[in-house]
């Protein structure tokens, strides 16, 4: 690949710093969260962490030393490999607190689902790219449809709600962005809406028991207060009791006395929370905003379709993930398991969007060279 | 931004897309301000108040264990109860030094302290304050010391707990089985509403029966007070107790079985040839599930599992035994109903056959002289079947003893049901990629060889032959009732498979098997109880071959006992299988008068036999089809 000089005065440091410091704090914080009595040093799943984003940092830059728009060409193959490994989950799946998602690859243990998400983005930029531009019908979103639909069904069965949630809400934005009429989704949504309650009862009926007991705690958390709606009170406690200035780094009593569920995954916003106070919080949620924002702008520099709508897939990715998990820790949305994006532990993630990161340097770090 | 339009290529970005991206831009700031609103609103507006809830977390989930079913037998008679008990529960969390408090547990409770150190550290994912069990079913003496010693032990306390009450023992034990404390493999296999510490069904029917009966937790969400008083419940889940079964078994009959079995190692089943109803299920060595209902120490289970008796093994479905001279029945039937002999067809036998260079003996030495095959089966010759073996074959044999329920599971609602073994030349190639020898054949049809068979799988054989040929499921469980009496399933006959046999073929075997009994040639006579037609068939098995003789202790080279029987031969009622397992003794002298016991206590307790739902229950087809059978009594 011939080197170019320009890559290197328009290196974007901006967007690598704001997901790093990201990846900074979150580390710190499986570090607290994981850490029992007894044990001395860093847990060894902070140091998976640890050495998860180091690898994706590296994943980061390699990212850079090709041209984004070769991917354009090749996100069907990218997104069809991903379909792959996603269905061979089940056949050859590791099970993880009561459903199956990884895949155990020596030393490591991948989630194909994560890195569905950035197929989804890559195979949805290129199908826009190539649309002819300007307000488009609903017809238009019907090919996204199917393919958030093929990948988003076995994650359902996995069971995994929270990233078949993510996979839809990343569909929605990029379908929006990509240029279809808002009137038009609507049209579309119009027939589901009023199925839906004649297809309801139907389906309910079919249901095993805890099935229907799932949904109906999902619906309303309240109605299990041993369960989930125990959790969502544990968390708002552990939120709230950090204050304006927090209990301090290691001093979250609601994360040591293990009040919190799933405290270094989908709740680990809560642990954060409880030692950094009100203020830890903005600054956190500034980063995050930063970091969407940055996406936003290097989206509208970008000098390709394609380029544009795979950073802002991208960006999506990293806006409704972050916005769900703190609403849901928060007790604004019902819980849902979607982890806080470079912040919860979980390598797949943290190396997707990383990687998804890179992607979004490369096409900040191309835009003069057309 | 001056280089924007030097360049202009067919996938420009038009400025329609610029203008979303305001639009999105909005959206970001809309959604992060609603949750910046929100952090203000938890840590600082309530944050107080929050960190006060944070200092006093007092919010606990306290779990209701829900009473397992009752299990009656099917008149009724409580076997399976739960009594009240006091469970020992320690919270971690509230302890200062765990360890003195710890100390004290295991000084009151009369445990020692390691084991107890060993429980608190045992379940993994434990919500925070959920009790641990320190200690089942504490005595009485512990209860007072718990309850005085209070201030020596913070964070233990006494929870109200219903316990496994097994009224009778050690009867029926491996058909009720036992619960014990939920494993981590359990728990993580699929999903369940298990937790660490709960119980579950073991063996026997309390674990095949486990979901009907271990019903659903409930639970509490309670707010306590900072010495752990429980000041308000803020939430309530009711618990949800098991279903209740009544059972087919009769615990009358079972305890005389018990009894005739005594201190022998064995199995009696005995099953209702007209439905596949167990009414009788022992097996010897038996072990007290009551003690696994107090938990079972682990020097005791050790005991148990190491016992070389293997009191835990249920041998009425586990046990594969060779079945001896019973077996004949299978050969005879498959020899009649193929048409390979008729009843007139007559052999000699002079103690023994010479078959390809080896000398197979008959049991009596001087041998038995020329017979038909009923006198054959009356006094068990075993010349005769060595010639009407090698006539059938053995693909025949084993296609006949597995239409009579032999080497296929029985279908009964038990874990761990072994099949036994019939032999044919598949499974010879596919076991030992070898042929079948003809020599074999010989060996099979005395039920002796690769042959064998559970005592539930014989008494299956018996009723079938006793019913006219249908395979029913054997069950046990007759009805499965809701806790506040609904019915929930009621289990009607299960017809799994008819044998096809001719009436010719039954009406033969039945008749000399009656001869077995009621003759003074026959070898089961001992099984004779007045006023009562009994037809069986007696079975001494080697329970080693020859060549591994040498290797065994001089009890376990013994021979194994059967006898299978049922009764009235007209209508019959009960087909029963007994096994005395090394014996040393012939099945007409051990295992007949055992099965005598079983006929005659169900036969003279009373004019109508306990038949509580007798006009409602179905008429089977196998009554229907002996009443039209002409008497069997007339000598063939």
């Amino acid at each position: 690949m011939r080197f170019d000089r320009r890559l290197i005065t328009h290196f974007e440091w901006l967007l690598p710093l704001l997901a790093l410091a990201v990846s900074g704090l979150g580390a710190l914080t499986v570090y607290s969260a994981t850490h029992g009595p007894g044990l001395h040093g860093p847990s060894p799943l902070a140091v998976r962490q640890l050495t998860w984003l180091a690898g994706g940092t590296g994943a980061m830059l390699a990212v850079l030393t090709f041209d984004y728009r070769r991917l354009e060409r090749n996100a069907g193959v990218v997104y069809v490999l991903v379909l792959l490994m996603l269905l061979a989950v089940p056949i050859v799946g590791r099970m993880g607190g009561g459903s199956r998602r990884w895949i155990t690859m020596g030393p490591l243990s991948i989630q194909p689902s994560e890195f569905m998400k950035l197929a989804l983005v890559l195979v949805l930029a290129r199908h826009f790219a190539r649309t002819p531009p300007g307000p488009l019908g609903p017809r238009a979103a019907l090919l996204p449809f199917v393919l958030m639909l093929v990948p988003a069904i076995p994650v359902l069965a996995q069971p995994d709600l929270g990233t078949a949630i993510v996979l839809a809400v990343i569909a929605l934005s990029m379908v929006l962005l990509g240029g279809v009429r808002v009137r038009s989704l609507a049209a579309v949504a119009v027939p589901f809406v009023v199925l839906a309650p004649l297809l309801g009862p139907v389906v309910w009926k079919h249901l095993k028991h805890h099935q229907q007991q799932r949904i109906l705690t999902f619906v309303n958390p309240e109605a299990d207060p041993l369960g989930a709606g125990y959790h969502v009170i544990q968390s708002k406690i552990a939120v709230g009791s950090g204050m304006v200035w927090g209990k301090g780094f290691m001093n979250g009593t609601q994360n040591h006395l293990n009040f919190l569920p799933e405290q270094h995954t989908d709740f680990i916003f809560s642990v954060f929370a409880e030692e950094w106070g009100f203020v830890g919080c903005l600054v956190l949620m500034a980063l995050y905003l930063a970091l969407v924002l940055r996406g936003i702008v290097i989206a509208s520099r970008a000098r390709d379709r394609f380029g544009v709508l795979l950073v802002l897939g991208v960006t999506s990715i990293v806006f409704w993930q972050a916005v769900i998990n703190v609403g849901m820790t928060t007790g604004l949305l019902p819980v849902v398991g979607i982890p806080l994006p470079l912040f919860s532990y979980g390598g797949s993630s943290a190396l997707c969007l990383l990687v998804g990161a890179g992607l979004a340097m490369n096409v900040a770090m191309r835009r003069y060279f057309f | 931004m001056a280089s924007r339009n030097v360049y202009v290529t067919s996938r420009e970005v038009p400025p329609e897309l610029q203008r979303r991206l305001v639009t999105t831009a909005l959206v970001v700031f809309v959604a992060f301000a609603l949750v910046a609103g929100r952090l203000w609103y938890l840590q600082v507006d309530r944050g107080g108040e929050m960190r006060d809830r944070s200092e006093n977390n007092r919010i606990r989930i306290v779990r209701l264990p829900a009473a397992r079913g009752v299990v009656y037998d099917r008149n009724g008679e409580i076997l399976i109860d739960n009594r009240p008990s006091f469970d020992a529960i320690f919270v971690p969390e509230d302890a200062r030094d765990r360890r003195l408090v710890l100390r004290n547990a295991a000084h009151y409770l009369g445990e020692d302290e390691q084991t107890l150190h060993q429980r608190v550290r045992g379940p993994k994912k434990r919500p925070p304050y959920e009790g641990i069990v320190l200690r089942r079913d504490v005595d009485w003496q512990g209860v007072v010391a718990i309850e005085t010693h209070q201030l020596d032990l913070p964070a233990v306390s006494l929870q109200v707990a219903p316990k496994r009450y097994y009224p009778f023992g050690t009867l029926g034990a491996h058909l009720l089985g036992y619960v014990g404390e939920v494993s981590d493999r359990e728990l993580a296999d699929g999903p369940s509403d298990y937790r660490p510490g709960d119980l579950r069904g073991k063996a026997g029917l309390e674990s095949a029966w486990d979901e009907e009966l271990h019903g659903r937790a409930g639970g509490q969400q309670v707010e306590a007070d900072a010495l752990s008083r429980r000041v308000r419940v803020l939430a309530e889940v009711p618990d949800l107790p098991g279903s209740n079964l009544t059972l087919t078994l009769d615990r009358d009959l079972q305890e005389v079985a018990d009894r005739a079995l005594g201190p022998a190692d064995g199995a009696v089943v005995a099953l209702d040839p007209r439905n596949g109803e167990v009414l009788v299920m022992v097996s010897h060595p038996a072990y007290d599930p009551n003690v696994f209902a107090r938990g079972i120490r682990r020097d005791e289970w050790h005991t148990l599992v190491q016992d070389k008796r293997h009191p835990i093994a249920n041998r009425a479905v586990q046990g594969q035994y060779p079945p001896g001279s019973t077996f004949k029945i299978a050969v005879a039937t498959g020899a009649l109903d193929t048409g390979v002999i008729n009843p007139a067809t007559s052999f000699s036998c002079g103690g023994g056959l010479q078959f390809g260079g080896h000398y197979f003996h008959c049991w009596r030495k001087g041998g038995h002289g020329t017979m038909a095959l009923h006198a054959a089966i009356v006094e068990s010759c075993d010349v005769y079947f060595y010639q009407v073996g090698q006539r059938l074959g053995v693909d025949k044999i084993a296609d006949y003893a597995r239409r009579l329920g032999l080497g296929i599971p029985s279908g009964i609602r038990l874990d761990h049901e072994k099949t036994g073994t019939i032999p044919d030349t598949q499974w010879k190639r596919r076991r030992f990629n070898q042929p079948w020898f003809a020599g074999e054949t010989l060996s099979v049809a005395i039920g002796q060889g690769y042959v064998t068979a559970t005592p539930l799988q014989m008494a299956e054989l018996t009723a079938i032959i006793a019913n006219g040929g249908i395979r029913y499921r054997p069950q046990y469980v007759r009805r499965v009732e809701a806790p506040d009496g609904t019915v929930k399933r009621d289990f009607a006959p299960d017809a799994l498979g008819d044998a096809h046999l001719k009436p010719a073929t039954l009406e033969a075997v039945r008749a000399a098997m009656r001869d077995v009994v009621m003759t003074d040639r026959g070898t089961g006579k001992k099984a004779r109880v007045v006023g009562i037609e009994v037809a069986g068939k007696t079975g001494t098995a080697q329970a080693v071959g020859e060549e591994n003789m040498a290797q065994r202790d001089a009890h376990s080279r013994r021979d194994h006992a059967w006898f299978i029987a049922f009764a009235p031969v007209e209508n019959p009622e009960m087909a029963i299988a007994v096994l005395v397992e090394h014996a040393g003794e012939h099945g007409g002298t051990v295992a007949a008068p055992i099965a005598q016991q079983v006929f005659q206590r169900y036969f003279t307790r009373g004019a109508t036999p306990p038949e509580p739902e007798a006009p409602t229950a179905p008429e089977s087809p196998a009554r229907e089809a002996h009443a039209v059978r002409p008497p069997t009594d007339h000598p063939l």
